[in-house]
């Protein structure tokens, strides 16, 4: 069954040509199947987008909830909570869910493959059944890493970068090893057609008008992400598929026994897994910098500095892999430490530009602009402790510890966390036609916000005092457990939030507050259409002029200017304030 | 076209630039590959569009002045729904089993592949607008 799909036709504000659009799209999927095998056989955007942000906030529980068992686990010492080889495990499996399975799927998988298609006025993603197997892919690799806890000698527990020799068969023996490794294979390919989509649908399938340089931050931060991910996933796959024939089919790729590279395995990981930390960090740029402009009531400041910032960073986090692998002694270490320490410049350019748009803004303090200013905190000092840990001798000293540990999670949580739930709060009522309530959403923040700084911080502390990580107990003498103890009720304030956000989802699933399709006023094109967006999105068009069309349909007396043109357009816009 | 090019051609150039600094300071052979498979990974679609661009000039969605109107006529067909990616997502996961369990999941796995890739050709075929 195929829709053959016409250009939507463009519109004066009613709604004429709109309608008989809408009733046919719903006529059509009324004849279409229903319940779950309507689940099943999706190829809509919307559907697959929001099945896999479904998907991907329960595996962050689940990592979470592995964390504070952690945490548990270190506030004491020597303590017998957990055995090593289940506190093994619990690292490794902590470390693949949020990385491979909730901060990159939840961005790509779910908000681009719901908001990329929307933002550029496309009907759907170029390729809708590829994007359908992408989600089934993504289900079953999930569900395959899970079921590692099922089998005889548990889960994987060599780290979620596999370290060779440890992974190898003598070392790690048992099927949990290959659950993990075929998971990621899945994941992996799950990726790549991801990525294949949303460069496709950005290049083939933009309105009318909408220009490369008309885009949304979003939406050009997502294609830099997939072409970050067809850069690095591949490599991740080949990687992982010589490990698999080293464990099982006597190959010694990684084994200095046979002639091989144990240094090689790094590598190859690093080559993906150094773009991957920028792959869970664009996307939630973006969503940043389409959150501080809708609540700033300003244009973004520096547009074209965004997008050559973005591509900059991009760039030179594809150089940089060996700077995980400094302590090796194999690696050059005047080439990656200076890419690295480059990748300052252009993040500093997204500070300064963030901050810009906020500048003489109306600044409204909603949920969403709240997470995201908690980003910038947050990523900054992660970003921070990052410089420093560029450098080779500091990293020579850190490198294992605590130290380290604070500085990603930092970061990643600054980016995937603080960032992401901006996003859900901010598109919330795109998904649904409801908010959520943002005096829960604002407990949420503030229990989350100092849970944060009260978790990590201490484990800066207590890495440069020598605790190694990845270590299950510790000795009472060394003064490590007072800091261990803070980062432990830090962990639970921070479970405590989520215990908040659940609460959130359902009194707003249950007691709807309907807000209407434009609750924020907001500037991009995806909210140009209803919220919930029918079946293939738009039934009409606005002209597109500026990267702010919807904002120039609503407000003509005040339009965003297109770049270049020199003028200050701010000015104008906060005297259209609450209009 | 011209952005969508450049962007691509600008990551062969600066994988170009970076392998071969990279190869010239650290002789160092996997990294040096990786570089170099970027550089084409970028050069390859980029000439491509490129090459399409200088063909057919400017879309609508490449000019600042079009009108809707402009993108008037069939933009491309997408199904409605489809079974298939479902029953390929499924063998996939089976193959992926046969390798971490054993090889009896494997011929149901090759099984669920084939009948996807029948089923979903012929729907396309079907459709008649593939």
């Amino acid at each position: 069954m195929t829709d053959l799909i016409n250009p939507p036709l463009t519109g004066n504000g009613a709604h004429g040509t709109s309608v008989i659009d809408i009733i046919e799209h719903r006529e059509h999927a009324e004849h279409g199947p229903t319940g779950i095998l309507k689940w099943l056989t999706s190829t809509d955007h919307k559907v697959i987008g929001m099945s896999y942000m479904i998907t991907s906030l329960v595996l962050f529980y689940m990592a979470g909830i592995m964390a504070l068992v952690m945490r548990l686990q270190l506030a004491t010492p020597n303590s017998s909570l957990v055995s090593f080889a289940q506190y093994n495990e619990l690292f490794t499996m902590h470390g693949s869910l949020m990385l491979y399975l909730f901060a990159g799927p939840f961005a790509f998988g779910g908000l681009a493959n719901y908001i990329v298609p929307l933002q550029v006025g496309a009907p759907d993603m170029a390729f809708p059944r590829l994007n359908a197997l992408s989600y089934w892919l993504y289900l079953s690799g999930s569900i395959t890493m899970m079921m590692g806890f099922l089998v005889a000698g548990g889960a994987a527990s060599f780290g979620w970068v596999a370290y060779a020799p440890l992974s190898n068969a003598t070392n790690s023996p048992g099927a949990g090893g290959d659950i993990w490794i075929m998971a990621l294979v899945l994941t992996g390919f799950s990726a790549i057609f991801t990525g294949v989509n949303l460069v496709a649908t950005i290049f083939y399938l933009r309105a009318p008008g909408l220009t490369m340089f008309r885009m949304p931050i979003f939406t050009w931060n997502m294609l830099v992400t997939a072409i970050l991910i067809l850069i690095a996933f591949p490599v991740l796959t080949a990687a992982l598929v010589m490990l698999f024939c080293d464990r099982h089919f006597g190959t010694h790729i990684y084994s200095v026994q046979g002639g091989g590279s144990p240094i090689l395995w790094q590598n190859l990981f690093w080559f993906f897994g150094h773009p991957e930390v920028y792959i869970l960090a664009l996307p939630y740029f973006g969503i940043v910098t389409e959150v501080i402009p809708v609540f700033s009531r300003k244009p973004v400041f520096g547009y074209k500095g965004m997008v050559f910032a973005t591509l900059s960073i991009a760039a030179l986090s594809t150089g940089v892999w060996a700077h995980h692998m400094f302590t090796t002694g194999l690696v050059l270490l005047p080439f990656f430490s200076l890419l690295s320490l480059l990748i300052a410049v252009p993040t500093g350019i997204k500070f300064f530009n963030w901050i810009g748009t906020m500048w003489r803004g109306e600044i409204q303090f909603s949920t969403a602009m709240l997470f995201s200013i908690g980003f910038l905190f947050a990523f900054l000092m992660g970003g921070v402790t990052g410089v420093m840990l560029a450098s080779p001798p500091i990293d020579f000293f850190t490198h294992d510890t605590y130290f380290v540990v604070a500085h990603f999670h930092q970061v990643l949580f600054g980016t995937a966390v603080f960032a992401g739930f901006a996003g859900l709060y901010y598109w919330y009522p795109k998904f649904f036609g409801r908010t959520l309530r943002e005096h829960l959403g604002k407990w949420h923040f503030w229990l989350m916000f100092i849970g944060f700084w009260v978790t990590f911080m201490p484990q800066y502390i207590v890495g440069l005092l020598g605790m190694p990580r990845r270590v299950a107990v510790y000795p009472s003498y060394l003064g490590w457990q007072s800091y261990n103890i803070i980062s432990t009720v830090g962990a639970f304030i921070i479970a405590a939030s989520f215990a908040v956000l659940l609460w959130n989802l359902w009194i707003s699933w249950r007691k709807p507050v309907v807000c209407g399709d434009n609750p924020w006023d907001a500037h991009t094109l995806e909210w140009f259409t209803t919220s919930p967006p029918p079946h293939h999105n738009y039934s009409h068009l606005p002209p597109i002029r500026s990267e702010r069309p919807t904002w120039d349909y609503n407000h003509p007396e005040a339009p965003a200017v297109g770049h270049g043109e020199g003028r200050e357009p701010h000015r104008r816009d906060k005297v259209t304030v609450g209009q | 076209m011209r952005i969508e090019a450049l962007v691509l051609i600008g990551v062969a150039i600066f994988f170009g630039i970076v392998g071969a600094v990279y190869w010239f300071t650290s002789y160092e052979d996997g990294g040096t590959m990786m570089l170099v498979g970027t550089c084409l990974l970028g050069l390859l679609p980029g000439s491509y569009y490129y090459w399409w661009h200088r063909r057919m000039g400017d879309r609508p969605e490449d000019r600042p002045d079009a009108t809707v109107e402009d993108g008037a006529g069939e933009i491309a067909t997408f199904p409605g729904s489809s079974i298939w990616p479902f029953v390929l997502g499924m063998g996939a996961f089976m193959l992926v089993l046969a390798f971490a369990f054993g090889m009896w999941f494997f011929f149901p796995a090759v099984g669920l592949i084939l009948t996807a890739l029948v089923g979903v050709t012929a729907e396309s075929r079907r459709g008649g607008h593939v």
